[in-house]
């Protein structure tokens, strides 16, 4: 029966690696939305501060955008331990490991280190939603000319500090690695593998994994250096 | 007049088969149950067999040395499959296909089995097809066919260069669908070290479980041996290092009797012997005879690059011979005339023991022809060239990849260097119609039996022998049989027949492993060989093969004495099993020996010097040996002569020609 | 035959049974002819090191001509060697220098356990195809070999994946010791022939499943799998048996008793 059917698919190596796919394929398209809404960040002076502060109040009260940072949240922390679980049954099998492995003839870096790539976007996401996300939520931060939660100063003070830039700098590279072979993969694991479509999937995979960690990256260098 | 009866039905011979079929006994679904039967071997015939009588209520024990029965050597099969499907339109039928095996045996082997052989292959492919064997299809999604050695249809299926590797694997999953169904149980790298006869019955087999060194008793109402030739004899064939003739060599010890034994396939086109580190020697399928070509240079130890030659100096013997078959005559045939021309001086490569295999004028006419179906009238001649290689890639893409992982050579520039290696061997124990060899309940089937192919095999037509004993054959007779033992209920591995056979089982892994000599099992092995390649192999007389029976019997003595089997026999232990196996070869071969020497005629692959024509043709003796020698076997002295004589009623031996 | 023969380091894995914990063991062998085989490599230090009273290498081999599937040796890093599309029995030693060092280590995951030394059991493999890797059809019970005709592509496709020898090089060589590409070349061939269709669901759940219960990791998709194939079976028929099996397991009814079984 269906409820069965699906249960054992959760439970199967196949399943929990479509539910990875179905879940770091979501959160690419996060990455998109909250890309655009960061791109605010370029805009200059109060103009620039009002807007992005009323951004980040209708992220945080309008219903919709609510229910969809739920399914975000749900992703990302199913994606983590589905990603937890695939690699421990990976460390079973394979108990006693090569004297001498060569992956390099077979295989590229980042799909070998995808987990230890998860784990450093991991600790950053952690570190970003405690200095944004809980300060926008619970955290005591000033109000802007119009009134509104003025998130646009915490960001800008945060980025004044060069290990921090430095520290958002190189969570990017490790997402753009991570989606380097992810975001083909995760097709892959729905079983969407079409020599005609193969070439689309891959390029625009590459290109994304570039333009957008290139883009979030920009901003908090760009806010630095201004 | 002997002790051998046939047991062919009466009959015409188009209706032997039917009529047998629906003569003989059944046993019903419900007693199947209660019989027990073990299957020796999972390649084609094994597997088969194993399957069908699964699928048919027998309890099946099914074994084989390797990891895997997936991993028997006729997955190693190349070139494909006959059928008399006539799908060509080109005159194909059962018997044609039946009367070409027979002529391209020499009119050695049995007309009522062959015919029987030939009926059956068309259920063969209807049945792989139905199992999901991927063969060559045609654009319109048909089944392709493509024409092989000795014939002059098209009939023969195939899947590539590997339609033993596809033929296997789908016999191999009905295997697997009956061990999961409970009905096969299996076991894999286990080995048939004895047979067990009890009251004159075939009733169990002793094994050894490979990875643990356990001698294990194994009863059953009927033993079936598929365990395939014994080619190995001669250290270097085209077998896999594994081909061992121990199974039917403890049976044959235990009285069933050997069927031909010197009847042995030299496959005209293998890559030929580098060095003498060399462990195996690699088929070129015969299929590359259908678009390449053979030849040497007309001048001796012409040191030229053979592109460098040009084409009136070259001598394409196979076409200068034999005109009406050219490159495609039999296998025999084929592997005398290149080593006539090696012996005569004319051979190429290092060792001059090799003749030229040639795709350079396929390529072009294939290139042109692609020019033509891609309207390309101008084409020039490299891109013909480039069509060309592209066709012939898709038809023999992995055998030339093969011969240049092998040798470093590209053969789409150069022509491949080749020489006749052993192939297969027709002989084998002897079985009736029923494929029962003279022990009751002791079946023999696919090469391991002698009884399809004559004095030469076509090609073809293992693949073909395998299937048809294992799926359409056995089936039946096997109920014959066992129609008698519905009552005898499950038989004790305690009898002391048991007992005793793995007495003699234990007694000879203990002497083995107590000799602590200093020669390792490969130089005897080694030396075995070149004495029956030398003597025994593609031509022989009576002063070699003498000389060869008393050089064999010298070897065994020092075997006995100097070998040294290191490791423990409780173990896995790699050198202990090839041990045993050399040990059985050693005596074998003396066996061949024997029968080529009784045997003062050449057919088939059987060519003995004294007797040729003077083209050098083989020359029958069809007054005073048309006949299967049996040989029993005799713990001391030589072995017993029995013969079944072969009565043609429907085909007339004539001089078997190809020109 | 004086062509130049080399003088090699082995590092080999020797391991006494399964029980047994096994240790990387150095060897010296001299006048290696380039022509030779990897396999011929082998019965060469094999010989010396039983005239010598020692304990041959085991591993395990058998065709020598690349298509059984038995021989399986993890060569400097690499499942079957250095060459793609090629089975250690058809490396040949013309591809190492005089003066290298080569590792030879077995198969390594934990659905395959050494046996001894380099050879290991792949009876995991026998058992996925015994849990849906075939047709149900008897014996005798076939139409004709020609009733169903089956576009060319389809035919060649399967016999892609069919060209699968069962060597183990996919898990040997996979990060996690994942058997996707053998079970996928069982379930894509069959898929793609409508002799196999009525059981296509079926199929792929079952051996999914005995993939699983034998311990084989899950698949990254790094795609290492594909390039150490020896028949360079494409990963495409990984991502077919995604399908199959997402399919299968969204829509299938609930499992009767099983595949017909006789």
């Amino acid at each position: 029966m269906a409820q069965n059917a699906s249960y054992g698919l959760l439970k199967s190596s196949i399943g929990k690696k479509v539910f990875m796919a179905l879940t770091g394929l979501f959160l690419c398209l996060f990455l998109v939305g909250h890309l655009a809404g960061n791109l605010q960040l370029f805009i200059p002076g109060e103009a620039g501060q009002i807007q992005f502060n009323k951004y980040a109040e209708f992220m945080t009260t309008n219903p919709a955008v609510k229910i969809l940072s739920y399914v975000t949240y749900f992703s990302i922390l199913f994606h983590v331990f589905d990603g937890l679980a695939l690699t421990l049954k990976n460390r079973k099998a394979r108990p006693q490991r090569y004297h001498y492995k060569k992956d390099s003839a077979n295989s590229i870096w980042s799909s070998r280190n995808m987990g230890v790539l998860g784990t450093v976007i991991l600790v950053f996401i952690v570190l970003h939603m405690s200095n944004f996300w809980f300060k926008m939520h619970f955290g005591d931060i000033g109000v802007d000319a119009e009134g509104r939660k003025d998130l646009y100063t915490v960001v800008a003070a945060s980025f004044e500090q060069l290990w921090y830039v430095a520290i958002y700098a190189i969570s990017m590279v490790a997402i753009g690695f991570h989606l380097w072979h992810g975001f083909a993969s995760g097709f892959q694991s729905l079983g969407v593998n079409h020599s005609a479509y193969n070439p689309i999937i891959q390029g625009f995979g590459k290109v994304f994994s570039v333009v957008v960690p290139l883009g979030f990256a920009i901003i908090p260098i760009y806010m630095y250096l201004t | 007049m002997s002790v051998l009866n046939s047991n062919i039905p009466k009959g015409p011979l188009a209706e032997k088969w039917q009529n047998h079929k629906n003569s003989i006994r059944l046993v019903n679904p419900a007693n199947k149950r209660n019989l027990d039967v073990i299957v020796v071997g999972t390649g084609l015939a094994g597997a088969s067999a194993a399957a069908s009588l699964g699928e048919m209520g027998y309890n099946v024990k099914a074994f084989c040395f390797q990891d895997s029965p997936r991993r028997a050597h006729s997955i190693a099969a190349q070139g494909g499959i006959n059928a008399a499907k006539n799908y060509r339109n080109d005159g194909d039928s059962v018997y044609r296909l039946f009367y070409d095996t027979i002529k391209g045996g020499d009119y050695r082997s049995r007309e009522a089995n062959v015919h029987r052989l030939a009926e059956v292959s068309v259920n063969i492919i209807d049945q792989c097809v139905a199992q999901g064997v991927p063969f060559a299809r045609e654009y319109g999604g048909l089944l392709d066919n493509r024409s092989f050695g000795g014939v002059q249809v098209s009939r023969t299926f195939y899947a590539k260069g590997q339609t033993g590797q596809q033929l296997l694997l789908g016999a191999y999953s009905a295997l697997s669908r009956q061990v999961a169904a409970g009905q096969v149980k299996l076991y894999s790298r286990h080995e048939m070290m004895n047979l067990v006869m009890v009251d004159g019955k075939a009733r169990g087999i002793i094994a050894r479980n490979l990875v643990t060194g356990e001698i294990e008793r194994h009863s059953a109402h009927a033993v079936l041996l598929c365990t395939g030739g014994y080619g190995n004899v001669f250290y270097l064939s085209t077998n896999a290092m594994g081909s061992n003739v121990t199974a039917t060599w403890k049976a044959h010890k235990k009285g069933a009797f050997f069927g031909n034994p010197c009847f042995t396939q030299i496959h005209p086109t293998c890559i030929p012997v580098s060095g003498d580190y060399q462990s195996k020697l690699t088929l070129m399928s015969e299929s590359l005879r259908n678009d390449g070509r053979i030849w040497v240079p007309k001048a001796k130890d012409d040191k030229r690059k053979p592109v460098d030659i040009p084409e009136e100096e070259r001598d394409y013997y196979l076409e200068r011979r034999y005109p009406a078959f050219g490159n495609l005559v039999p296998r025999d045939v084929a592997s005398r005339a290149a080593k006539e021309r090696c012996d005569a001086g004319y051979g190429v490569g290092q060792s001059k023991m090799a003749v030229y295999l040639d795709y350079a004028s396929a390529i072009e006419r294939y290139g042109k022809a692609e020019a033509n179906k891609q309207r390309l009238p101008n084409a020039d001649k490299a891109t013909i060239l480039k069509l060309g290689k592209q066709v012939v890639a898709a038809k023999y893409g992995n055998l030339f990849e093969m011969y240049e992982k092998i040798t470093g050579d590209n053969p789409y520039e150069t022509p491949m260097r080749i020489y006749p290696a052993v192939h297969y061997t027709m002989g084998g124990l002897w079985v009736d119609y029923n494929l029962m060899s003279n022990l009751d309940g002791l079946f023999v089937l696919g090469e391991a039996n002698f009884s399809d192919h004559g004095a030469n095999r076509l090609g073809a037509s293992a693949l073909m022998q395998g299937l048809a004993d294992g799926y359409f054959v056995v089936p039946y007779t096997l109920g014959n049989y066992l129609a008698d033992d519905i009552r005898t209920g499950p038989i004790s591995t305690e009898a002391p027949e048991f007992e005793q056979a793995e007495k003699e089982v234990t007694d000879t892994m203990d002497r083995l492993m107590s000799i602590k000599g200093d020669k390792t099992v490969d130089y005897f092995h080694k030396a075995l060989g070149k004495i029956m390649w030398d003597k025994c192999g593609m031509a022989r007389n009576e002063q070699g093969l003498k000389e060869a029976i008393s050089e064999i019997k010298a070897l065994r003595e020092a075997f006995w004495k100097e070998v040294r089997v290191p490791g423990d026999k409780n173990e896995f232990n790699p050198e202990l099993e090839k041990a045993c196996r050399v040990a059985d070869f050693l005596e074998l071969g003396e066996l061949m020996c024997y029968d080529a020497l009784n045997r003062n005629e050449s057919c088939g692959g059987h060519f003995r010097e004294e007797y040729q024509t003077e083209e050098g043709e083989a020359l029958r003796d069809d007054e005073n040996y048309t006949y299967v020698a049996a040989w029993e076997y005799k713990e001391s002295g030589e072995p017993v002569l029995h013969k079944e004589t072969l009565e043609f009623e429907n085909v007339k031996p004539t001089t078997r020609s190809y020109k | 035959m004086s062509q130049n023969t080399m003088n090699l380091k082995l590092k080999i894995w020797r391991q006494k049974g399964a029980s047994t914990p096994g240790k990387m063991v150095d060897y010296t062998l001299n006048g290696v002819n380039p022509e030779m085989s990897f396999l011929e490599m082998m019965d060469v230090l094999n010989q010396q090191l039983i005239e010598a009273g020692e304990e041959p290498v085991a591993f395990d081999h058998d065709c020598r001509e690349g298509i059984c599937g038995m021989c399986s040796m993890f060569i400097n890093g690499r499942a079957h060697g250095p060459m793609t599309g090629t089975t250690t029995c058809q490396l040949h030693m013309r591809h190492f220098k005089d003066g290298d060092t080569i590792t030879i280590e077995p198969w390594r995951s934990a659905a395959f356990p050494v046996i001894k030394d380099l050879s290991v059991d792949r009876s995991s493999f026998d058992r996925i195809i015994q849990a849906g890797g075939y047709v149900s059809v008897n014996t005798g019970a076939a139409p004709d070999a020609n009733a169903i005709p089956i576009p060319k592509e389809d035919a060649d496709s399967a016999f892609d994946a069919a060209t699968c020898i069962g060597c183990g090089a996919c898990v040997a060589t996979c990060k996690n010791a994942s058997a996707m590409l053998f079970v996928s070349a069982k379930v894509s061939q069959l898929a793609l022939l409508p002799q196999g269709a009525p059981e296509r669901q079926e199929r792929a759940l079952r051996m999914v499943e005995q993939m699983d219960k034998e311990g084989f990791g899950n698949c990254t998709n790094t795609g290492a799998c594909e390039v150490e194939c020896p028949k360079g079976i494409s990963i495409e028929n990984i991502a077919r048996m995604n399908r199959e099996f997402l399919r299968a397991s969204l829509v299938k009814k609930k499992k009767k008793a099983g595949m017909a079984a006789s």
